[in-house]
């Protein structure tokens, strides 16, 4: 912008402030939302007018681990005096925690899932940007013949749409005993990034001087150790978004995980929509679920926000 | 094809002598992925390219019997299946229009002197960042007709949104332009960062008026990356599936990733949804044609 406004530029300004400030607003609404009622009585989730201001409490966290069942009639009065403070907010609450038969509280399902998410995300992850890294490499430093048409091939491969590829695999996994596994899972989320990574990598690992690499090389090293020792440390950020990426890619994938999990092996997102069945929902036992859920993505575009650009235009576009 | 492409020789590396040749290390580092590639990419497509031509059905264990092109016929013939094609194809339109709307605009505003313009960039582009499923089954709380606080804002009564068929599509197409238009915003805001100063500051010494310099200056540069991200998210909703079938099941909505889902998943029609599967494919692989196409030249620029 020029040094000098005009008194109109200054007022346009203003306006312009105004305006991304009531965006922005609006764009978080659903997630201040999600987040408000997580930390809600059940009571007050679905009021009318809608409840803005609350004593925050975590009861919906409580629901979320532990299997419930309704209460017909109102704990004996020795029997609330004995629980424990968390399980009393469930009594409170007309419910109560089931237990076995030695007294131990029984989870819900969503622990479980939630652990199938990170391990199907972290080690689809590891498998995406190790294998990424090295093909972008050899893209990147080689003569490699048909290079635009190999590229062109692994992007194709992402850009299916994910119920195409599930009707095949679902028949395959069939046949190998893949079905419900996390390994079925992890394989088919490496497939699908595994393209992003090799051109993701490509990105960072072409913005490396070549000179580098040529003094070790010269220096007696062999392209193996020049490509440990220099192109990865160097590639060292470049990695971290990539698998930041993946990782998140992995983590928020839907089709595939219903289509190829039930039980066993599901993942969070297949799970915490099929909470909401049949009858009235109890909103914040799944606004804390998604709550918990959405954190971590949330944490990882905070430490992204620089890499965002490049990531979503698969490297196309750099700053 | 792997193997073919990997016999060009590097013979002047100058490591070649010691360690590993460069074309070894050269296949050792690509060919896994290639292979990784075609096994669990391209295979899976052949195998169903042969279905395709079946009336194989995965619930019984009938054996598949050869059709010839009957599924492709029959598919092609079928007026729902392009009545599906065309609720997708509105989907597109709307959700496409509306994200270029809120994102380029958006970007027009952050593209000032705002203060905090980096954290409320960043704030901006979470929604692109969550999952669709996820955050897409709590918008039925949101666009619940008695307590859904977005009826509550905008003083709607008790409008029906997903219940009503006239209504779902759009409800399902706000939800994406809210998850997406980030994501128009983060491709504009980089084209509009890169228009030189100095063409600005020469329309203003022509006196240029702000529409003068919108269309001829800013639009025309923006252009190619604005075209990105149309690309780019016409290709994503024609996919969608994620929003549309958690958030209704109105019939009015049934997206054709939705009917494939049906077709393979509930009622069985193997066979016909592989043939089903390939029209969709091949379409999607025209866009993707493009959009490549047009990667390449924005890149060479």
């Amino acid at each position: 912008m020029a040094a000098v406004q005009t008194r109109s530029e200054r007022a346009l300004n203003r306006i312009a402030i105004a305006a991304v400030l009531v965006i922005t607003l609006i764009f978080l609404a659903p997630i201040y939302w999600i987040t408000a009622t997580a930390f809600k009585p059940r009571n007050l989730a679905t009021t009318i007018p809608p409840t803005v201001l609350f004593e925050p409490e975590i009861s919906p966290f409580v629901k979320l681990f532990t299997k419930r069942s309704q209460l017909r009639e109102a704990p004996a009065p020795e029997e609330y005096a004995a629980a424990p403070w968390w399980e009393r907010m469930v009594f409170d609450g007309g419910e109560k925690i089931v237990r076995s038969g030695r007294g131990e509280v029984q989870p819900s399902g969503y622990p479980n899932r939630f652990m199938n998410s990170l391990i199907v995300a972290i080690t689809s992850t590891v498998l995406a940007v190790g294998m990424g890294t090295f093909t972008a490499y050899g893209f990147s430093r080689f003569r490699v013949k048909g290079e635009a048409d190999l590229l062109f091939f692994i992007l194709s491969t992402r850009m299916l749409p994910p119920v195409v590829v599930a009707i095949p695999m679902f028949l395959m996994y069939r046949v190998v005993g893949l079905n419900d596994t996390h390994w079925g899972l992890i394989i088919l989320y490496t497939a699908f990034n595994l393209s992003f990574s090799v051109w993701l990598m490509k990105g960072f690992i072409d913005e490396i001087p070549k000179e580098y690499e040529e003094a070790a090389l010269v220096d007696g090293y062999t392209r193996m150790q020049a490509f440990f020792k220099i192109v990865i440390p160097e590639a060292a950020t470049g990695i971290a978004a990539t698998a930041v990426f993946c990782f998140i890619t992995a983590w928020n994938e839907y089709a595939f995980a219903l289509i190829m999990t039930n039980r066993r092996a599901q993942t969070a997102p297949p799970f915490i929509p099929s909470q909401v069945g049949s009858g009235l929902p109890d909103w914040t036992v799944i606004a804390a679920g998604t709550f918990l859920f959405l954190l971590p993505v949330a944490i990882f575009t905070f430490l992204l926000r620089n890499h965002l650009l490049r990531g979503m235009s698969f490297g196309a576009i750099r700053k | 094809m792997a193997t073919a492409v990997m016999t060009s020789l590097d013979t002047k590396s100058r490591s070649a002598s010691r360690g590993m040749s460069d074309i070894r290390i050269r296949n050792l580092f690509i060919i896994p992925t290639i292979l990784f590639l075609i096994v669990f990419n391209i295979f899976p497509l052949i195998y169903s390219l042969g279905y395709s031509f079946t009336d194989f059905r995965a619930s019984s264990n009938a054996p598949a019997n050869f059709v010839g092109l009957q599924n492709y016929r029959a598919l092609l013939n079928d007026p729902f299946i392009w009545l599906n094609f065309a609720i997708t194809a509105k989907y597109v339109i709307i959700s496409v229009t509306g994200q270029v709307i809120v994102g380029f605009g958006t970007a027009m505003l952050l593209n000032r002197d705002i203060p905090l313009k980096g954290l409320l960039t960043t704030l901006l582009l979470l929604p692109m960042m969550l999952s669709m499923a996820v955050v897409g089954l709590f918008w039925k709380l949101l666009y619940d007709p008695s307590f859904g606080i977005i009826n509550y804002t905008f003083g709607l009564g008790s409008f029906e949104w997903l219940s009503n068929p006239d209504m779902a599509l759009y409800a399902v197409a706000i939800t994406d332009i809210w998850m997406w238009s980030p994501f128009v915003m983060l491709l504009s805001l980089a084209g509009l960062s890169a228009v030189p100063k100095h063409l600005y500051e020469a329309a203003a010494i022509d006196r240029a008026g702000p529409f003068y310099t919108f269309f001829r200056i800013t639009l025309p540069l923006v252009a190619p990356i604005l075209m990105i991200a149309i690309i780019f998210r016409t290709m994503e909703a024609f996919k969608t599936f994620d929003l549309a079938y958690i958030l209704t099941s109105q019939p009015t909505t049934e997206v054709i990733s939705i009917r494939l889902y049906k077709m393979a998943f509930q009622e069985w029609q193997t066979g016909r949804s592989c043939a089903l599967a390939y029209i969709v494919l091949i379409m999607v692989l025209a866009i993707t044609n493009i959009y490549v196409k047009y990667l390449n030249k924005v890149k060479e620029r």
